[in-house]
């Protein structure tokens, strides 16, 4: 008999019934909700006369439109945020939901939530009404996003109506180099792959360089796997995994953990398990990646020139030209030494405690360029404290940093954290889409949080390994 | 029960181009609604509107198609986010169903419960329809769930859909939340099974200033 993937086997986990359209009912062990998405979903809940089924299933905070700065106090200045926050107060409170709201150590964003209060684990169904949700992968957990109708079917039911996608492993090999990061590694799975590839894919994340990593590194891979069209992104549980949530306060006990761990050791993938599709990435030859256009798959290694025209497929073509016009580069340059004028270290992909520390390394005794904004947002309030108790805001403040609250911040530009007019800025962040950090104008490059601390120094694009 | 779909006519509405991401179909910034009623205002918003809310060239913004009810796009139309804002943006401006090479996950997946049905199409037959309602601003569409078929100008075109959402469109059972509510004794009974170590509900509200690094 051949073996199976973790994939299948939590999907067999939660399968309560194949539904008369053909798509499988799924048990959801865990749903995270927060601000922007739900308010609709509870209206919906409302008008169909259910209630939430399983309240203690489900975890809520805010993280996408408060204001990371002093305006966290309440009432916030913009009624629009303020009126969506009390919504998801009083929804909270009437459907018995705990909410980790401002104030709270607890708050952050919900992807950086989940993992770091041990809530999320091995084996688990997960979902959000958030396109990242496949961050929760990197535990073992089948985490993917839902819209607002699903949310609404999940509060009554607990449930999610889906087909069930193929899979795909992606086996990452090969030693990273120095300078060369987790975000790298799967900028580089996207433009190899394309950003429409994962469409209908569940990815599986293995191989040495995904065994070599922490965590939390394999967070910031799993987390962009929606950038290359899958929705569900994970790494096989080993051993960091188990080490990784012991202890955090949604954990299991000490004495009952080796029976938490054997469950979570039944549903790793088998060694022989079958997949629909598999690739190779080495990684080895990788070096820091920047992107250079509108969608994620359009990088280029730093030390590479920008591709021209004539190299791109005649249906790609087009989309190319119109990202060469809108980032104002060309084909044939080289990224390194375009100036910036914003850098962004934050977002469910690069906030968490590690990428803070690798940005410091980089900052300390260093002054940011001084016609940059620079930007921390740490991924929750628990990362913030424990940088502050580390030294490592000092790093940023002294740098020039802005050291801010935790939130999505300009990741999506939904608070008043924006860019503004044709601002470029250098972001950590998981989209550089037109007009996506909250001007219609604004231009993203995506990149490491080391290379965001390089790059903010120097006042432009700088390979990061010059400077370490 | 919900409305049954089968059978969609209407002129349509061309929006060319790979990849156009939930950012360019309604922008985070109109995202902080509490309801969607006026999402419909914001569909493609900054490409059709300039700084100071000057009209743009666009085909959402173009007279002559005006009252269409149908989308023609290319291939992994709607990647980004999982935001539900951006098929009802597109169905709320009174598009009632999208004809296109390829389409991502998460949109797919909204469309669907929201019913509006998304239809693929080859690439070639993609710039015919796209071309064809370029030069006839007025041309016609008819399209046939249960045929699969596209008609425009007498010539028949062939899309593909999977079949649970043609089932439900056809049958008027898109509505996930009924479909899922008849399983509720099934549901508990797993989630009763579920050998998950987590301690739901039993960590008690410390909300000290721990960090959990």
């Amino acid at each position: 008999m051949t073996g199976e993937s973790l994939f299948e086997k939590v999907w067999k986990l939660h399968a309560v019934a194949e539904l008369p359209t053909g798509q499988t009912q799924l048990f959801i062990g865990m749903h995270l909700v927060h601000e922007v998405t739900s308010p609709q979903a509870f209206d919906m809940l409302r008008e169909s006369g259910a209630g939430v089924a399983f309240p203690k299933r489900t975890f809520a905070t805010v993280d996408h439109i408060i204001p990371t700065d002093e305006g966290r106090a309440r009432p916030f200045k913009d009624a629009m945020a303020e009126k969506m926050i009390a919504a998801l107060e009083k929804n909270a409170k009437e459907s018995n939901i705990t909410l980790f709201n401002l104030g709270d150590a607890r708050q952050g964003i919900v992807h950086v939530i989940g993992p770091e209060l041990g809530l999320t684990q091995p084996g688990m169904t997960i979902v959000c009404g958030d396109s990242h949700t496949s961050t929760h992968g990197a535990l073992g957990a089948l985490a993917f996003a839902i819209g607002t109708t699903q949310l609404r079917d999940v509060l009554a039911t607990q449930c999610v109506a889906v087909s069930k996608p193929k899979t795909r492993r992606i086996e990452i090999n090969g030693a990273m180099r120095k300078g060369v990061y987790s975000k790298d590694v799967i900028l580089a799975i996207i433009r190899k792959l394309g950003v429409g590839a994962g469409a209908g894919y569940a990815y599986e994340y293995a191989g040495s360089a995904i065994e070599g990593m922490s965590i939390e590194e394999r967070m910031t891979v799993c987390n962009m796997s929606i950038e290359g069209g899958a929705t569900v992104g994970y790494v096989s549980p080993d051993e960091k995994t188990f080490e990784y949530i012991r202890g955090r306060p949604y954990a299991p006990p000490e004495e009952s953990y080796d029976l938490a761990v054997r469950y979570w050791k039944s549903v790793a993938s088998d060694p022989d398990a079958r997949y629909d599709d598999t690739c190779t990435i080495d990684a080895a030859s990788l070096e820091p990646m920047v992107t250079w256009g509108i969608n994620p798959g359009q990088a280029v290694g730093i030390s590479e020139r920008l591709p021209p025209l004539s190299g791109f497929p005649e249906a790609e073509r087009a989309n190319a030209e119109k990202a060469y016009k809108y980032m104002g580069v060309a084909p044939g340059e080289e990224l390194a030494g375009k100036r910036i004028d914003v850098a962004f270290i934050g977002s469910c992909t690069n906030s968490r405690i590690s990428d803070l520390r690798e940005a410091a390394a980089i900052l300390s005794g260093r002054k940011v360029s001084g016609h940059v904004k620079a930007l921390a947002v740490p991924g929750s309030s628990s990362v913030k404290a424990l940088a502050e108790r580390e030294g490592i805001d000092r790093i940023f403040k002294e740098a020039g940093f802005e050291w801010r609250s935790a939130g999505c911040s300009m990741c999506l530009g939904m608070n008043p954290d924006k860019l503004v007019g044709t601002q470029l800025c250098a972001s950590s962040s998981n989209r550089n889409y037109i007009g996506r950090q909250g001007s219609p104008t604004g231009r993203t490059m995506l990149m490491s949080p080391a290379m965001v601390a390089a790059a903010a120094i120097e006042g432009k694009v700088t390979d990061v390994r010059d400077m370490e | 029960m919900d409305t049954i779909i089968k059978e969609i006519v209407g002129r349509a509405l061309p929006l060319r181009g790979n990849d156009i991401d939930t950012d360019r179909i309604v922008p985070a910034r109109f995202l902080k609604e509490i309801t969607f009623s006026r999402m419909g205002e914001y569909a493609f918003y900054d490409e059709r509107f300039g700084d100071s809310g000057e009209k743009k060239e666009h085909p959402f913004n173009n007279p002559a198609y005006a009252g269409a009810s149908i989308l023609i796009v290319n291939k992994n139309f709607g990647c980004g986010s999982s935001r539900e804002h951006a098929p009802q943006a597109i169905k709320r401006f009174g598009i009632r169903a999208i004809i296109g090479e390829s389409f991502a996950t998460i949109f797919s997946g909204n469309s669907f419960a929201i019913g509006m049905p998304l239809l693929r199409v080859s690439a070639e037959d993609a710039e015919y329809l796209l071309k064809a309602v370029e030069e006839n601003k007025s041309a016609e569409l008819r399209i046939s769930l249960p045929d699969k078929s596209i008609t425009l100008n007498g010539r028949a075109i062939g899309f593909s859909i999977p079949e649970a959402e043609l089932n439900a469109f056809v049958t008027g059972r898109w509505d996930s939340l009924s479909l899922l509510l008849a399983n509720a004794e099934k549901a508990k009974q797993l989630e009763a099974g579920l050998k998950y170590p987590n301690r739901f509900g039993a960590v008690h509200d410390s909300g000290g200033a721990q960090a959990y690094g």
